[in-house]
């Protein structure tokens, strides 16, 4: 009897030890994966970095110091190697663009979009998902061809013209909003960076007006990205919804008498809320990746403007330095999604 | 209800408190918004591109300097007076005295001779401009001495015509760097290089207080200047990429001067009583480069034709209208011995006969290698246009600038437009660039531009060595003259315009300054109302 409960508790234990190790396994490989991709790419596209550091007119002898010291006479696979064991010591080289270590700079530009996207994918679930649901419960009467007419311009408008004409109208037409910026030049040198999050680093400066400029400069480009987000999560909202409508279990809960509202809020909704959750990380994960020309237009100093000035510049270095942090945080945010379907599904619990 | 309401009411009151909190610009903070990603030193040593260069002039004093008012002339700097030796191998600089750096200490002969030195011993890429010179990082302590504190005396190995030499340092080599404070930061005998990355060791007029890349760059006003203190406190360089964000900024008082407007911004804010538009003339040239290892392109014929199918005026009274003025000389015009005549037009029946004794009556096919930005799109294209009428194909190469320069480095292009910008305010950064080719092959340690283009030019080769000699000025002005005409008949190149700079200003901002080359832009005399 206790050997066979002593041997169900090591099995218990080494399955949940596997559980834990293959994902990371799996984690490890999707990232070796992306930097060999995006190493090989990086050594392809037709753009010499050399002559990004030395310019036009260095001469011959610069250039080819240069070009020696960025490795680049080496074997592509050698330089791919040399770069594995320099990021394993903790090592991401140094940007050329910016002629800071790549970690800094990421560690500079990122919390910016992470505010950003943080805020925006907020209001995207938060409206979206409701919205949804109520198209889908509604579907073919008002709501429901609201609810379609917004998300198909939220899907359709181009980010950067709403972008501008957005500045346009709240910020040159009605002054409601602060600028292009994270906050107010005012406050741009008073406020101490600790976390380098604008919202939480003027709270915790304790400086109201501040935070208040920090709020109206990131309103409307988080409303912007919040728009179009929720223009995707209220679309698959609607239809998982509705897919759940459609099933067997509903009618049954109809034929009983139950209330509408608690057939789709009880039953119906916790069904849909694995894929729906799967849709927000994806989401929120694409807007890691930096909302590119929402960044440009309102001179947002966030990742995804870094990565494309660097891919532009084939600079490298901090090209792979950020595709390593976007690419741990599309890893992350999956493995956190399979722990929440562990949460909201009892299904996938183990057993 | 009621809640709703009040917290409407909340979240009005926070925004309109941001909005108070938004005057425009501070009163004593020059605010101006600027593509900054070219940034990436300041330090003079090893400083070439367009932003750099811009806030180096207004950090350092220069050897040599220009002119405020007309930048096209060399005043003192550094140096208030200098002779020059009778062999012209020898100039010999007095050092202006009460001048001081940031740090407080006088500037010396030894820190000028110290910046010199330490431009050469790292052998960055401005180093480039004093090859001529015949420094080397084994014979420059020997060749460029501090005699005594007032006095510097920098020897070439040849002679050289001397305003040559005082126009590359008046370039951004020329800053005279704090030699203690750079010698102070110093890490593994780098001579202060990584320290002045991010910091500045000057005695100009503004200071380095803070850059973030890619964000901002900020400069303090230095009270202790020479030449007295600036009126504005404080510049702030912020890096807003897009230019219609900048327009809505200048349009609503958060910037007070926009850099980077292109002609649609310019239509909107030129109708506004509060801001205006002025005009810098630059010494940037756009051109074609033919290059002479494609078969149709190395017949002179040919060559011929294809300048006269391009519309210059027809663009630049167009889509290039306030931007680019024809200018038909690698030398722009605004800079001494520059060749302004435009004798080349879009003259489609003289190209068509042209081609037909070159033995390509019906034209033949070519790639055109284009960098994908306005207004460079609109070039090719024109161009594109008007050599079908001849029977040319063009077939347009788009890429990303550094996309089209690295083919073009590796000679890979057939034709390719482009821009190019003087390195100094001398012509021999230009006809070194545009003509020296003294080894044609492919492994050829000079690749100018006659290199890329395979454009094989003896003579122009020594004629370009014997100018930057020639000491008379009246014989060196007329052998570039000669060498602008006979390039403009006839070379790899078709050189069709000269740039201007469009800069939106707030109105009650006055004094600055932007001259005609890169290096050459003035922060100093700025007030604001």
């Amino acid at each position: 009897m206790d050997a066979i409960e002593a041997q169900a508790g090591q099995r218990g234990r080494s399955v949940g030890f596997r559980r834990l190790l293959e994902p990371l396994a799996a984690a490890a490989v999707t990232l070796f994966g992306l930097l060999l991709i995006t190493f090989v790419i990086g050594r392809v596209i037709p753009i010499d970095p050399v002559m990004a550091i030395v310019g036009e007119r260095a001469s011959q002898e610069v250039y080819e110091r240069v070009r020696a010291e960025l490795r680049l006479d080496e074997p592509i696979l050698e330089q791919f190697v040399l770069y594995l064991g320099d990021a394993l010591r903790g090592d991401f080289g140094t940007s050329v663009l910016t002629g800071n270590p790549v970690l800094q700079d990421v560690w500079r530009f990122f919390p910016a979009t992470v505010e950003l996207a943080t805020v925006a994918i907020l209001i995207g679930a938060l409206l979206g998902v409701p919205a949804g649901v109520i198209g889908a419960v509604m579907r073919g009467r008002w709501p429901d061809h609201l609810l379609r007419f917004v998300s198909l311009a939220g899907y359709s408008v181009p980010l950067f013209w709403l972008g501008l004409v957005g500045l346009l109208i709240f910020y040159l037409r009605l002054d409601w909003v602060g600028g292009p910026g994270r906050i107010d030049l005012a406050y741009q040198y008073t406020i101490e960076p600790r976390t380098r999050l604008m919202l939480l680093d003027t709270l915790l400066a304790g400086d109201a007006a501040a935070f208040a400029s920090a709020v109206s400069h990131l309103v409307l480009p988080a409303g912007i990205l919040g728009f179009y987000s929720m223009a995707y999560i209220a679309r698959m909202a609607r239809s998982l919804m509705l897919e759940q409508l459609s099933q067997e279990y509903i009618t049954t809960a109809r034929v009983k008498g139950l209330s509408e509202a608690r057939i789709i809020w009880r039953h119906a909704f916790p069904n849909m809320m694995v894929p729906i959750l799967t849709v927000i990380a994806l989401t929120y994960a694409f807007l890691l990746e930096g909302a590119i020309l929402v960044e440009a237009v309102f001179a947002w100093p966030g990742i995804g403007l870094y990565i494309v000035n660097s891919v532009l510049s084939a600079d490298m270095a901090a090209v792979l330095g950020a595709t390593i942090v976007i690419g741990t945080c599309f890893v992350g945010l999956n493995m956190l999604s399979d722990l929440l379907y562990a949460v909201v599904d009892p299904r996938t619990r183990p057993s | 209800m009621k809640t709703v309401l009040r917290s409407l009411a909340v979240a009005l009151a926070v925004f309109s408190l941001a909005t108070d909190a938004t005057p425009s610009t501070p009163a004593d903070t020059l605010v101006m918004a600027k593509r900054i990603d070219d940034t990436f030193t300041f330090d003079p040593a090893a400083t070439w591109e367009a932003t750099g260069g811009e806030v180096l002039a207004n950090l350092y004093d220069r050897i040599v300097a220009r002119n405020i008012d007309n930048p096209v002339d060399m005043v003192g700097g550094v140096a208030e007076s200098w002779s020059v030796s009778d062999d012209g191998r020898v100039i010999t600089f007095r050092i202006r005295p009460n001048m001081t750096f940031h740090s407080g200490r006088p500037v010396t002969a030894e820190d000028a001779a110290f910046s010199l030195h330490r431009m050469v011993l790292l052998a960055m890429t401005p180093s480039q401009r004093v090859s001529e010179f015949g420094w080397t990082p084994d014979n420059v302590a020997d060749l460029v001495r501090a005699v005594d504190e007032t006095t510097l005396e920098i020897e070439t190995t040849t002679p050289l015509a001397t305003p040559f030499v005082l126009n590359v340092l008046s370039s951004s080599i020329g800053s005279v760097v704090d030699r203690e404070a750079a010698l102070a930061h110093q890490q593994d005998g780098d001579l202060g290089n990584a320290w002045l990355t991010g910091n500045s060791a000057g005695s100009g007029p503004f200071r380095l207080a803070r850059w973030d890349a890619n964000e901002a760059i900020v400069l303090d006003a230095y009270p202790a200047y020479w030449q007295g203190a600036p009126e504005i406190e404080r510049v702030i360089l912020r890096h807003i990429p897009e230019p219609s964000t900048q327009r809505l900024l200048i349009e609503a008082g958060d910037i007070d001067i926009a850099r980077d407007i292109g002609p649609d911004q310019i239509a909107v804010l030129q109708g506004r009583d509060d801001i205006g538009i002025f005009s810098f003339p630059k010494g940037d040239v756009y051109y074609l480069g033919l290059n002479q290892n494609v078969e149709p392109l190395a017949s002179p014929r040919v060559r011929q034709a294809l300048r006269w199918l391009v519309d210059y005026d027809g663009m630049a009274e167009t889509f290039l209208n306030g931007r680019f003025d024809v200018h038909q000389s690698f030398w722009a015009s605004g800079f001494e011995m520059s060749l302004t005549d435009t004798p080349f037009t879009l003259d489609v029946e003289r190209a068509r006969s042209l081609l037909a004794e070159a033995g390509y009556p019906d034209g033949f096919s070519v790639a055109l290698d284009c960098v994908n930005d306005s207004p460079q799109m609109e070039i090719c294209q024109s161009i594109q246009s008007t050599m079908a009428q001849a029977g040319i194909t063009v077939d347009i190469v788009s890429g990303t600038i550094r996309q089209v320069a690295t083919r073009y480095r590796s000679r890979n292009h057939q034709i390719v437009s482009l821009y190019s910008s003087p390195g100094y305010m001398d012509p021999h950064t230009m006809f070194q660039y545009f003509l020296y080719n003294p080894d044609n092959s492919d492994e050829s340690d000079t690749r100018t531009l006659a290199w890329r283009n395979t454009w094989d030019t003896p003579e122009l080769t020594a004629m370009t060595a014997a100018a930057v000699r020639e000491t008379d000025p009246v014989l060196r002005e007329a052998m570039y003259l000669d060498m602008q005409r006979s390039v403009q008949q006839d070379s790899a190149y078709i050189i069709m315009f000269q740039a201007t700079e469009q800069v939106a200003i707030r109105y009650g901002v006055d004094g600055f300054v932007s001259g005609p080359s890169y290096d050459t832009v003035f922060y100093r005399n700025v007030t604001k109302r």
